[in-house]
C-alpha cells in the first residue's frame, strides 16, 4: 500500500473510530459482564500462591490456601479451646500417654477415596518433620498407629500438656490431613499433586503464579453441625467457586475492589484506606481480632547486643506508639500498649516486667549502654525498604538507638535478600548484621512454644541465636505441664526472665483491616482468612 | 540476502550465549537463597542444607550451569523452585498478554506518532509543533505507572468505559480483550510514542533541508507527496532504528505496566521471579527477551531495504 493510501486510510479509520467510540465502549461493557450462574467469590490475597504445599512451606499464603482444600484432626475455635474436626472424638488414657481418636463418618478426598487412619498417620508424621510444634510432639511420641480404619491411637512416652494444641495448630504448619500417597513424600520435597478432603478443590488447570488461583466447592464434602468458629465448626462453602487474583499494585487492587471488579481485598494498604472507606458500599473490618506483633530482632553472638544491658537498654529508648504510628497510622487499628510477649488478648496475657517497654527513658537507656561497655562501634541495622511494616520499624529502631548514642548504619534491601542475610552467622562487618525487623500473627506468637523468637536455645534458636537455659527450662516446663493454672504461672515466671533477657523488642500489636464490598456476607471474625461460611449476593 | 540472514541467525548464538553466562553468573553471585526464603522462619540449618540439596543448589556453580545448558539444548528450561511448574509452562502461560500489549502499544504508538513528527516537522517553528513537542517531552518524562494510574482514574473509574485491571484473551472473546488491552497499550506507548514522534521530527527537519526536497516543490509537487513519499521515505531508516532500539524501552515498561494493570504477562512473571530469587525463572525469561530482541532487531535491518535502495545485503 502506498503512503498516501496508507494515510488516507488511516484517516478514514481514525474517523471511523471516532464517531463510533460510545457505540463500541457500550458494545465492551456489555460482553465484559459474564453471564454466569454459579457465585463467585473475586478475592485480592496478601501474596502470590507460589507453592501449594502448606507443610513443605511456612508461607501464610499457603497455609490459607491449605485451609481450602485440607482438612485438619482438631481446629482452634474462637475461645482459643481446641475442638475435634476431622476427629469425631478423642479418649485419653488414665497416665496421659494414650490418645485414641475416632475420625467422624462420611470424611472423603476430592480424588473420592475415603479418609482413613493410616492417612492421619502419614500426614501426621510428615507434618512432624517439618514444624517446630510437631518435631516437639514427635519427641515425646512413642508410636502413632493406625488401629484400624477409623481409628488412630498416639502413644507418648511422657506426659505432654501440648498434644491437642498441637494438632489444632491454626498456623503454620497446620497439620492438614492428606491422602497416605502424597503425604508419603519427602517432608524436604513438595508433594506432586493437591488433593485434601477440605470444603474446595484446588483447580490445578487454573493455577497461574504470580496471577490466579482457583478453587470449586467439593460437593461431597460433609461439614460439622456446629456453627464455624475459627477453624472449628461447620466449614459451609456458600460459593461455587472461589478465585484468587493476585494484583501486586495497592493503588490497582483498591481500584478493583471500587469498581466491583474483585469482592475482597485481603490486606489492603493503610495509607489507601480513607480512599476505600469513601465508598459506602464497602465495608473496612478487622478480620483478626487476634491481630499481629511487631518484632526487632537482636543478633546475640556481636557485640554490642551479646550484652544484655545494651538489649535492656534499646528497649528503653524506644516507644511502642512510635512503631504502630510510622507502620499503622491510624490508632483504630493497633493497642496504645500491649506488654505481653505472647499477646494481647491471648490466654497468657500478662505484662509482668514490661517497664521499660512502657515508657521511654534515655538517661536510663544510656546509662545501661555505657554499663555494657559500648565502645561505639558500628550498628549495622537490617532495613528491607519493599516491606513498609518492616521498614518502618528499621527507622524507628535507628532513631531510638542514636538517640543514645549508638553508631548505627541502615542497611537497606530488599526482603528477599534480607530472609538470607539474617540467617548468616559471621560478625555484621563480615556480612553479618546486628538487629533486623520482622513481625508474626498473634496465631503464631500465643504460647512460648509456638512463639519461637523467645526460643533461647543458642546455635539451634530463631535467628539472632540466643542463649539462656533458664527460658528454655521454663518452656520444657510449659510443654509438660497439663495443668492450666499451672501454665499461667510459669509463663508469668518466663516474661519476667524474657523482659532481662530481652530476646526481642516487641514494638506493638496492631490489626490489619480487611475490605470487602457489601454483597460480600457471613465473613468469618478469625486470625486466618478463611473463606467457607461466605456468600455472595 | 538469505545468506545475511542465515549469517545473523547464527551471529545470535554467541550473543545468547554471553547472555546466558552472565545472566547465570550475575543471579548466583547476587544475595538471596531460595531455600532460606522456602524453608521459613521455622527450619533449622539441616533442613535447609536439605532443602538446597533438593534443589541442586549446592553443587558447584559449573555443575548447575552445565546440566542447565544440556536441558536447556533439548528445550527444558527446568522448573520453578517454588511452584515447581516447568518454566516452558510458565512462560507459555503469559506470552500471549505480553506480546499483544507490545503489539497493541506499537500500532497505536508508530500510527500516531510518525503522523505527529512529520505535522511538528512541516510546520516547524508553530504552535502545532510546539504543541506536539509539549506533548512528546511529557511522554517522555511522565512515569509510566503515574500515566498508568491518571488512565485508570479517567477511563475506568471517571468514565466507567474499560475495566481497572485483568486481561481476557483475544482467542476468547474480542470484545473483552480490546476493553482490557486499550488503557495498558496507551500506557505503555506514551514514552514510545514520545520517542518516535521526536526521531521522525529531528529526521524530517533534516531531510527537508535537502536539495532534492526543494526541487520536490519546485516541480509544483503537492505538499503531501513531498512529505510522505519524497521526504517521509528517506527519513524512514532511522526512524525505525528508534522503533527498533525502543523495544528495549517497552520490554522494561511492560514489567510497570503490567504490573500496575495486573496483566499476567512476562514482564510480571520477571518481576516476580525476581523478588524471590527463582533462578530458573529469571534465566528462560531473560533468554526469551535477548532472543525476541535480538530477532526484532534484525527484522528492522531488514525492513531498511524497503526505505533505501542502496542498502543491499
Amino acid at each position: 500500500m502506498p503512503m498516501t493510501a496508507l494515510a488516507d486510510a488511516i484517516k478514514k479509520s481514525a474517523r471511523t473510530a471516532a464517531l463510533s467510540t460510545p457505540i463500541a465502549v457500550a458494545g465492551l461493557m456489555a460482553a465484559a459482564v459474564p453471564v454466569n450462574a454459579e457465585s463467585v467469590l473475586k478475592i485480592v490475597p496478601h501474596a502470590d500462591l507460589r507453592n501449594v504445599d502448606p507443610i513443605w512451606t511456612t508461607a501464610y499464603i499457603t497455609r490459607n490456601h491449605g485451609y481450602l482444600v485440607f482438612d485438619t484432626l482438631f481446629a482452634l475455635d474462637e475461645n482459643l479451646e481446641v475442638q475435634p474436626q476431622m476427629a469425631a472424638g478423642h479418649e485419653v488414657s488414665e497416665d496421659g500417654l494414650t490418645y485414641t481418636i475416632t475420625l467422624r463418618d462420611g470424611l472423603q478426598f476430592h480424588d473420592g477415596a475415603p479418609v482413613t487412619a493410616e492417612d492421619v498417620v502419614a500426614s501426621i508424621t510428615r507434618w512432624g518433620a517439618r514444624d517446630g510444634m510437631g518435631q516437639k510432639l514427635m519427641r515425646v511420641t512413642e508410636s502413632l498407629e493406625a488401629a484400624d480404619e477409623k481409628t488412630v491411637v498416639l502413644t507418648l512416652s511422657e506426659p505432654y500438656g501440648l498434644v491437642l494444641q498441637s494438632l489444632g495448630k491454626i498456623s503454620s504448619n497446620v497439620p492438614f490431613i492428606m491422602p497416605k500417597r502424597l503425604a508419603d513424600t519427602d517432608p524436604n520435597a513438595q508433594v506432586e499433586e493437591i488433593i485434601g478432603s477440605g470444603p474446595f478443590r484446588f483447580v490445578a488447570d487454573e493455577w497461574q503464579p504470580g496471577n490466579q488461583v482457583v478453587y470449586e466447592k467439593f460437593e461431597d464434602y460433609v461439614p460439622r453441625d456446629e456453627p464455624a468458629s475459627y477453624a472449628a465448626g461447620g466449614k459451609v462453602a456458600n460459593v461455587d467457586r472461589v478465585e484468587w487474583r493476585y494484583i501486586p499494585d495497592a493503588a490497582t487492587a483498591s481500584q478493583a475492589l471500587l469498581a466491583g471488579e474483585v469482592d475482597y481485598y485481603e490486606q489492603p494498604a493503610v495509607d489507601l484506606l480513607p480512599m476505600i472507606q469513601s465508598d459506602p458500599s464497602i465495608n473496612v473490618e478487622t478480620v483478626d481480632p487476634l491481630g499481629t506483633q511487631g518484632v526487632i530482632r537482636f543478633n546475640f553472638k556481636y557485640p554490642p547486643f551479646d550484652d544484655k544491658r545494651a538489649r535492656q537498654a534499646a528497649l528503653w529508648a524506644v516507644e511502642q506508639a512510635d512503631y504502630m504510628y510510622s507502620i499503622m497510622g491510624d490508632p483504630k487499628y493497633f493497642e496504645e500498649f500491649c506488654g505481653a510477649y505472647f499477646m494481647c488478648g491471648g490466654p497468657y496475657e500478662t505484662d509482668v516486667g514490661s517497664e521499660a517497654l512502657r515508657g521511654k527513658d534515655i538517661e536510663k537507656a544510656k546509662a545501661l549502654l555505657a554499663e555494657s561497655g559500648y565502645d561505639g562501634r558500628e550498628v549495622l541495622i537490617l532495613d528491607p525498604t519493599d516491606i513498609p511494616v518492616a521498614h518502618g520499624q528499621s527507622l524507628v529502631t535507628a532513631q531510638a538507638l542514636r538517640e543514645i548514642g549508638m553508631n548505627v548504619r541502615l542497611v537497606a534491601m530488599d526482603w528477599a535478600t534480607m530472609t538470607s542475610r539474617r540467617a548468616v552467622r559471621e560478625a555484621p562487618e563480615d556480612g553479618g548484621w546486628n538487629i533486623f525487623p520482622t513481625w508474626w500473627l498473634a496465631a503464631d506468637q500465643l504460647n512460648p512454644i509456638t512463639n519461637i523468637s523467645v526460643a533461647a536455645s543458642g546455635d539451634t534458636a530463631w535467628f539472632g541465636w540466643p542463649e539462656n537455659q533458664k527460658i528454655e527450662d521454663l518452656r520444657n516446663a510449659f510443654a509438660r505441664e497439663t495443668d492450666p493454672a499451672k501454665q499461667k504461672a510459669i509463663v508469668e515466671e518466663l516474661q519476667a526472665e524474657l523482659y532481662d533477657f530481652v530476646p526481642y523488642i516487641p514494638t506493638g500489636q496492631y490489626y490489619q483491616p480487611t475490605a470487602f464490598r457489601d454483597n460480600v456476607k457471613g465473613v468469618l471474625e478469625a486470625p486466618v482468612p478463611f473463606f467457607w461460611n461466605i456468600s455472595v449476593e | 540476502m538469505y545468506a545475511y540472514i542465515l549469517r545473523r541467525l547464527f551471529a545470535t548464538i554467541p550473543i545468547m550465549a554471553i547472555v546466558a553466562v552472565f545472566v547465570f553468573m550475575l543471579l548466583h553471585l547476587s544475595p538471596g537463597d531460595p531455600a532460606v526464603i522456602i524453608a521459613g522462619d521455622f527450619a533449622t540449618e539441616d533442613q535447609v542444607d536439605k532443602i538446597r540439596e533438593q534443589l541442586g543448589l549446592n553443587d558447584p556453580l559449573y555443575i548447575q550451569f552445565g546440566g542447565w545448558l544440556i536441558n536447556l539444548l533439548q528445550g527444558d528450561m527446568g522448573q520453578s523452585i517454588y511452584s515447581g511448574l516447568p518454566v516452558t509452562k510458565l512462560i507459555g502461560q503469559r506470552v500471549e498478554p505480553t506480546l499483544m500489549l507490545t503489539l497493541c502499544t506499537m500500532i497505536i504508538a508508530i500510527s500516531l506518532a510518525i503522523p505527529l513528527g512529520v505535522i511538528a516537522a512541516w510546520k516547524v517553528g508553530t504552535w502545532i509543533d510546539r504543541a506536539v513537542m509539549t506533548l512528546a517531552v511529557f511522554g517522555f518524562s511522565v512515569p509510566v505507572f503515574v500515566i498508568g494510574y491518571l488512565l485508570i482514574l479517567g477511563g475506568s473509574r471517571t468514565l466507567g468505559w474499560f475495566p481497572v485491571q485483568g486481561y481476557t484473551s483475544i482467542f476468547e472473546s474480542v470484545p473483552g480483550f480490546l476493553s482490557h488491552i486499550t488503557l495498558p497499550a496507551l500506557t505503555l506507548g506514551a514514552v514510545y510514542m514520545a520517542l518516535i514522534a521526536r526521531m521522525t521530527r529531528a529526521t524530517m527537519l533534516e531531510v527537508l533541508n535537502e536539495d532534492y526536497v526543494r526541487t520536490a516543490y519546485a516541480k509544483g509537487l503537492a505538499t503531501r507527496k513531498v512529505l510522505v513519499k519524497h521526504a517521509l521515505k528517506n527519513a524512514m531508516v532511522p526512524i525505525s532504528t528508534t522503533i527498533g532500539l525502543g523495544v528495549a524501552l517497552l520490554i522494561g515498561g511492560v514489567v510497570v505496566t503490567e504490573s500496575v494493570f495486573a496483566i499476567p504477562g512476562l514482564g510480571r512473571l520477571t518481576v516476580d521471579a525476581v523478588l524471590r530469587t527463582d533462578y530458573p525463572v529469571i534465566q528462560g525469561v531473560i533468554l526469551v527477551f535477548s532472543f525476541t530482541y535480538v530477532v526484532l532487531n534484525l527484522l528492522i535491518d531488514l525492513t531498511y531495504v524497503l526505505f533505501d535502495p542502496r542498502i543491499r545485503y
